[in-house]
């Protein structure tokens, strides 16, 4: 099992654009990939799951990735994260 | 059997094509007990599949037609069918409950919807409750087996029947195919009457029950000129509605030798004739019509089209493109005028019994300045592109121009501060739409630079009629004694102070307001791009002194509506 934390930085928290990047992003593996927030988690590929959570700026959440393909899913999801400037 | 159908006529033009019902099948779900499960889970893996694939179609289309921004809609749409928490919570209710799928897909939406909808501190999210519901009748449809009419993918020449048409239905209407429309409501002013202007197509308002006398594949005349359809038409019909399309191709012809021409009076007077515009994608017909300013560049289209606040830059962006598009021509921008019948998720403006008289227009701007100065800074900034004007809407009182035109002073002592370039020589004016400031217009006419009256509020204001309401439709009047005495008190008023009254709402425009309102002075008719010809050709008929004569007798001698109108009559004919 791998697993990130991060705060969020993004203006609009990750909502719109970042969710649908995220979302996007985690699709691509095999892996189980969960986003947990305030002791609630949701499935990363499920856009309706991620926006329900209503992650906003300041936020710490963290990241699970289980299976597979987890270090290569963990990675990426870092990176667009990283990429979009949406959490540090 | 021919029969035929009246209402309001839109948009000019006659068009002949095959009727297309825009209608909403009966998507209602019915629950019933299955025992093979896994049968009702494939049946929702296909109709899945298949609306992904349609939306696949959809989206290309619409990208093709309407660009790329407008397509992407349709790529949340396929987001949320690939969903593995709606798949999933489905197969379970399916799974647990032994019940259809129709059912189970219908509850699991219906609870995404009320947690996306209860969700009050982001707009953003109403908006995705609104993609859940669309997706989900595409679902619903395959699942029920009925066809979910959709506009983008229609290939053949249609004439669309609907009860009304929303701004996403008119977005994805292609003129190659769409030859005309006819709907149940909605008036001369409304969303879809002003979107066929613009779109150059015949259109008819207003018919009350156009769509239970349409079947599909019946054969329609529409004639936008006198208002009238004819549904199955004898060949006999067909010729005489053939000769009078060749009658209107030839006036249109004539109308267009007067592209390059100067609006003059018959006596060689000068009017200006401007076009009303909704975003830069317009400016085409602008040209192609000979428009000689923008007169009206609706701006609330910027924070329509869009999820969220448009940008100090993209706003910037496409003022310089309508200002540059227009060259030394100038172009009158109205600041936001969102309120009123004009929604936007993500401002949450507060729902009121009374919008029309609610938090609207200049009311939201003085009150959210922050949005506000994001605009006029955009406009400060684009101003050095063209002939830049201002113009702010809604406005009742003397302090409310102040307060608007303070902000925007800050803002270009700011930009200049920084550094920017703006424009020494931007004319800063208001709407005059509200009877209170029509009738004070002399005491505004001494701090503004112009004033453009905008009728279509300016007659439901007076009146006390709800332009959308068509039980009092009736009181739309523009040709009231009433209406006329504020415009002439507007004009003179502009006129004593050494400044300039233009026209801005659909009377401008109006053929048997226009002789009226050259014999009033006014000097600026801003319409419809389509308008402006037909304009300019009958203006040249018109004689100044004799207009101002005809004027006169309306506004003395003339009692009611109908009095009027016929004078007109007696006049121009």
């Amino acid at each position: 099992m791998e697993k990130r934390e991060y705060n969020v930085t993004a203006e609009t928290g990750i909502h719109a654009r970042p969710a649908t990047l995220l979302v996007q992003t985690a699709s691509k593996y095999n892996s189980d990939i969960t986003l947990e927030y305030k002791g609630k988690s949701v499935n990363l590929k499920s856009i309706m799951g991620v926006m329900s959570l209503g992650v906003g700026k300041g936020a710490d959440v963290s990241i699970t990735a289980e299976g597979a393909d987890e270090k290569e899913a963990i990675e990426g999801i870092d990176q667009t994260i990283k990429n979009e400037g949406m959490a540090e | 059997m021919t029969s035929q159908v009246s209402g309001i006529a839109a948009s000019d033009g006659i068009a002949q094509a095959k009727a297309y019902l825009l209608i909403e099948p009966d998507l209602t779900v019915e629950k019933t007990s299955v025992t093979d499960t896994g049968a009702e889970k494939d049946r929702l893996t296909k109709a899945i599949d298949e609306s992904k694939e349609q939306l696949g179609k959809i989206r290309s289309i619409a990208a093709e037609s309407l660009g790329e921004e407008e397509a992407q809609v349709f790529d949340a749409h396929v987001m949320v069918l690939s969903d593995p928490d709606l798949i999933d919570q489905t197969h379970a209710v399916i799974d647990n409950d032994k019940v259809n799928a129709d059912f189970a897909f219908k509850q699991v939406t219906d609870t995404f919807i009320a947690m996306f909808e209860g969700m009050e501190d982001n707009a953003y999210m109403q908006e995705r409750a609104a993609d859940i519901k669309d997706v989900r009748k595409r679902v619903l449809a395959r699942l029920l087996n009925v066809t979910l009419p959709s506009p983008a993918t229609i290939d053949e020449e249609v004439i669309i029947i609907a009860e009304d048409l929303t701004p996403s239905d008119t977005a994805q209407l292609n003129k190659k195919y769409v030859k005309a429309f006819v709907t149940d409501i909605g008036g001369r002013t409304s969303h879809s009457a002003i979107m066929a202007r613009s779109l150059e197509i015949p259109a008819i308002v207003g018919t009350k029950n156009i769509t239970e006398l349409v079947k599909e594949e019946d054969y329609l005349i529409v004639d936008g000129i006198e208002g009238e359809v004819m549904i199955n038409p004898s060949e006999e019909d067909i010729s005489s509605f053939n000769k009078k399309a060749d009658e209107f191709a030839q006036l249109k012809a004539e109308w267009d030798r007067l592209k390059d021409e100067p609006s003059l009076t018959k006596d060689g007077q000068h009017v200006e004739l401007a076009a009303n515009i909704g975003t830069p994608k317009d400016l085409e017909g602008v040209n192609n019509n000979g428009g000689e300013a923008i007169g009206l560049y609706r701006t609330e289209f910027l924070y329509m089209d869009s999820n969220e606040l448009p940008s100090e830059d993209e706003q910037y962006d496409a003022y310089k493109k309508v200002l540059e598009g227009m060259g030394d021509k100038p172009v009158v921008v109205r600041t936001m005028d969102i309120g009123g019948d004009k929604e936007l998720p993500y401002l949450e403006l507060p729902v009121e019994m009374n919008p029309f008289l609610g938090y609207r227009a200049i009311r939201v701007s003085l009150d959210q300045d922050s949005v506000f100065r994001t605009q006029l800074r955009a406009l400060l900034r684009a101003s050095v592109h063209g002939t830049l004007r201002i113009m702010f809407p809604m406005i009742a009182t003397l302090p409310e121009f102040r307060a608007a035109k303070a902000i925007l002073e800050e803002e270009k002592v700011k930009l200049i501060e920084e550094g920017t370039e703006v424009s020494d020589s931007i004319e800063v004016g208001i709407m005059i739409e509200i009877p209170a400031a029509a009738v004070l217009a002399d005491q505004f006419a001494k701090e503004v630079d112009f004033f453009s009256i905008g009728t279509n509020d300016l007659i439901q204001y007076t009146m006390a009629a709800d332009r959308m309401n068509e039980r009092v439709s009736y009181l739309y009047q523009p040709y009231n004694p009433s209406i006329l005495r504020l415009i002439k008190g507007v004009i003179d008023a502009a006129h004593n102070e050494g400044k300039w009254a233009g026209m801005c709402g659909e009377m401008a425009g109006d053929q048997i307001a226009v002789p009226l309102l050259v014999g009033l002075g006014l000097d600026e008719f801003s319409m419809s791009a389509t308008s402006i010809l037909k304009t300019r050709s009958l203006l040249r008929k018109l004689d100044t002194a004799e207009m101002k004569e005809l004027a006169d007798k309306a506004l003395t001698e003339c009692t009611t509506s109908e009095e009027v109108m016929a004078l007109v009559d007696q006049y121009v004919s």
